[in-house]
């Protein structure tokens, strides 16, 4: 009995943590803002406070935290499903292309409501990044480096006509909303869109194994029988509008589709089904904290969570990127020695080409 | 039983592979050599449904390969190629994992972690079974996706270029696993191979080609002939008598 408890921990040992800090802090969070709510004052029935609970706090933690496990994710299926540790939904075009789609709905249907915008958001975000794993398919590059730099270049271009479009047709300042991140609009009633995450992040937990198998390559996958042109788009598609869904109801998030998943891998590997939950929770506590700095630092206003998890994610990945430079590849896993630098799996994958 | 008849491949017009036909013995190991761009691997990715082709046919158990459904086909056939992602983090276990994959689905049942354990002791990789596949040496790795061959439980197991980027050692241990694969586990093995006496050491049959074509095919002593190898290989060579086996030197 003890030994199976120590299986166990050490099994779920990092979830476990996870899962408590994530809870501790989602309470403490509910309690922090300009207007004071306690918990004896809603215990008590005050209706002024139980109002401010139900129609501010508790969206907003909801918001945050579907944020924070969509997008970390969509980060980790599009990483598994391009091969490459540095795609993200905001270096694979993703939030660029929702944020076109949402402006054309502004435009072509100004009296659309949330879930027309979201309709838009959706193809759009799905087309765009087909587009972007299609191009770097068909171009295939030496380094694993310029897959996102080709992303984010493609990703600027699309944010380059949406600002055209914006400005040309004096939409810019309504479109500010989607391009900077912020939970501050989010209030009972104009959220509930964001809970899409849910389903589709168990969708992919379902097919954590076939996005696992379409990682490997596409011999790997012909062999086991999986149809990876299917669970590519499938897989790209719900990674798109996980992306989609956040995007409408909160703006712009970058940066944790590439942290979380690379930062969670570091301890606990690739296989998806043992990866998903630990990055889900790790992502919701990283949007957490974030948002809980951005209401602190200039109280009573706030600051948009975009502005802080810029400052903190850029921080983390250039740490990320220079621990990688100077251990090599195989020293992400803690205790590991390598020499190679973080290479390119986009060369490898590419092999030989016996004829 | 798998037969290849008139098979035609080409890459943007240029033939590479020229009316191919040939019936693969079962139950035997059986090499495709010859040189570069001779056709080998692509006839290998044809008759293992990765590669698609232009004309002829490619029966396996009296049906089209293309007819075959990729999952049921899995459970019969498996094909290891060169270019998995070998960045990914996965431990020896959750890759042999993979192999049950065609019958399991991913829910795998206590019979198919029976097998995935004796697919991991047959290639004596317990001790490292959660080690992560990015971090073994090349021939541990290697022994790792065989490992996965095995557990994918097939009749065919196709092998592209096993030996590829091992040193002698660990490619000449490559070349016992796969005679085991065949004497033991009684599988249907073909392999591409560029080092040809591999082939002639530990293969029975010989298919060799040439500019898309089979130049010969027989069984090892019938092919590998002084003549047959300087036509094929436009090298000179010499052939000597080790341990019963033909083998060749060229220089």
């Amino acid at each position: 009995m003890h030994q199976l408890g120590g299986i166990i921990i050490k099994k779920y040992g990092i979830t476990i943590i996870l899962a408590v800090v994530l809870i501790v802090l989602s309470v403490w969070s509910l309690f922090i803002g300009v207007l004071d709510v306690n918990l004896s004052g809603i215990l008590h029935g005050d209706m002024e406070q139980l109002e401010i609970f139900l129609i501010s706090r508790l969206p907003r933690l909801l918001a945050i935290l579907c944020t924070g496990v969509g997008m970390s994710v969509a980060g980790l299926i599009m990483q598994q499903l391009c091969m490459n540790k540095f795609v993200s939904p905001t270096t694979g075009a993703t939030i660029s292309s929702a944020q076109f789609g949402i402006l054309l709905a502004l435009l072509f249907m100004p009296k659309s409501t949330l879930w027309g915008r979201a309709l838009f958001a959706f193809v759009f975000a799905i087309a765009g990044t087909w587009i972007f794993v299609w191009f770097i398919q068909r171009i295939q590059f030496k380094d694993a480096v310029m897959v996102p730099l080709v992303g984010i270049m493609f990703g600027n271009v699309i944010t380059g006509v949406t600002n055209y479009f914006a400005y040309k047709y004096e939409m810019s300042q309504a479109l500010s909303t989607w391009l900077v991140g912020h939970f501050s609009m989010v209030l009972r009633g104009r959220y509930e869109l964001v809970y899409l995450v849910v389903p589709l992040v168990i969708i992919a937990f379902l097919f954590a194994n076939h996005f696992n198998i379409v990682g490997m390559g596409k011999d790997f996958s012909k062999n086991l029988g999986v149809h990876y042109n299917a669970v590519l788009f499938m897989g790209l598609s719900i990674a798109a509008a996980i992306t989609a869904s956040v995007v409408v109801v909160v703006g712009s998030i970058s940066y944790i589709g590439l942290i979380v998943p690379n930062l969670v891998a570091m301890f606990k590997g690739d296989k998806i089904r043992g990866t998903l939950v630990d990055t889900a929770l790790f992502g919701s506590i990283f949007v957490l904290v974030c948002d809980m700095i951005g209401r602190a630092v200039i109280a009573p206003y706030e600051l948009p969570i975009e502005l802080i998890i810029g400052i903190v994610g850029s921080i983390v990945f250039i740490g990320m990127l220079l621990y990688r430079l100077n251990h090599g590849r195989k020293a992400i896993r803690l205790g590991g020695a390598g020499n190679s630098p973080c290479a390119s799996a986009i060369s490898t994958v590419k092999g030989e080409d016996g004829k | 039983m798998m037969n290849v008849k008139n098979l035609i491949k080409k890459y943007d017009g240029k033939t590479v592979v020229d009316s191919v036909s040939f019936d693969i013995p079962k139950g035997k190991v059986t090499s495709l050599i010859g040189p570069n761009g001779a056709g080998k691997s692509t006839v290998m990715g044809v008759i293992s449904r990765l590669i698609s082709r232009d004309g002829g046919e490619v029966t396996f158990q009296d049906q089209d390969i293309s007819r075959w459904k990729s999952k049921e086909l899995a459970k019969r056939l498996a094909i290891l190629t060169q270019t998995n992602n070998i960045q990914m983090k996965l431990t020896v276990r959750e890759l042999v994992t993979f192999g049950r994959f065609p019958y399991s689905g991913g829910r795998n049942t206590k019979e198919d972690e029976e097998i995935i354990d004796q697919a991991l002791a047959y290639m004596e990789l317990e001790d490292i079974q959660d080690q992560f596949i990015d971090e073994l040496s090349g021939g541990q790795r290697q022994r790792a996706y065989i490992a996965m061959v095995i557990a994918q439980d097939t009749e065919y197991v196709l092998l592209d270029e096993p030996t590829n980027n091992l040193d002698i050692y660990h490619a000449s241990n490559m070349m016992k696993i796969v005679r085991r694969l065949c004497d033991e586990l009684g599988k249907t093995v073909i392999l591409v191979l560029h080092e040809i006496n591999y082939a002639a050491f530990y293969s029975d049959y010989i298919c060799a080609f040439k500019d898309g074509k089979i130049c010969k095919f027989g069984t090892v002593e019938e092919v590998m002939t002084k003549e047959n190898l300087s036509e094929i290989y436009k090298v000179d060579f010499e052939i000597m008598e080790i341990e019963g086996r033909p083998l060749s030197i060229y220089y």
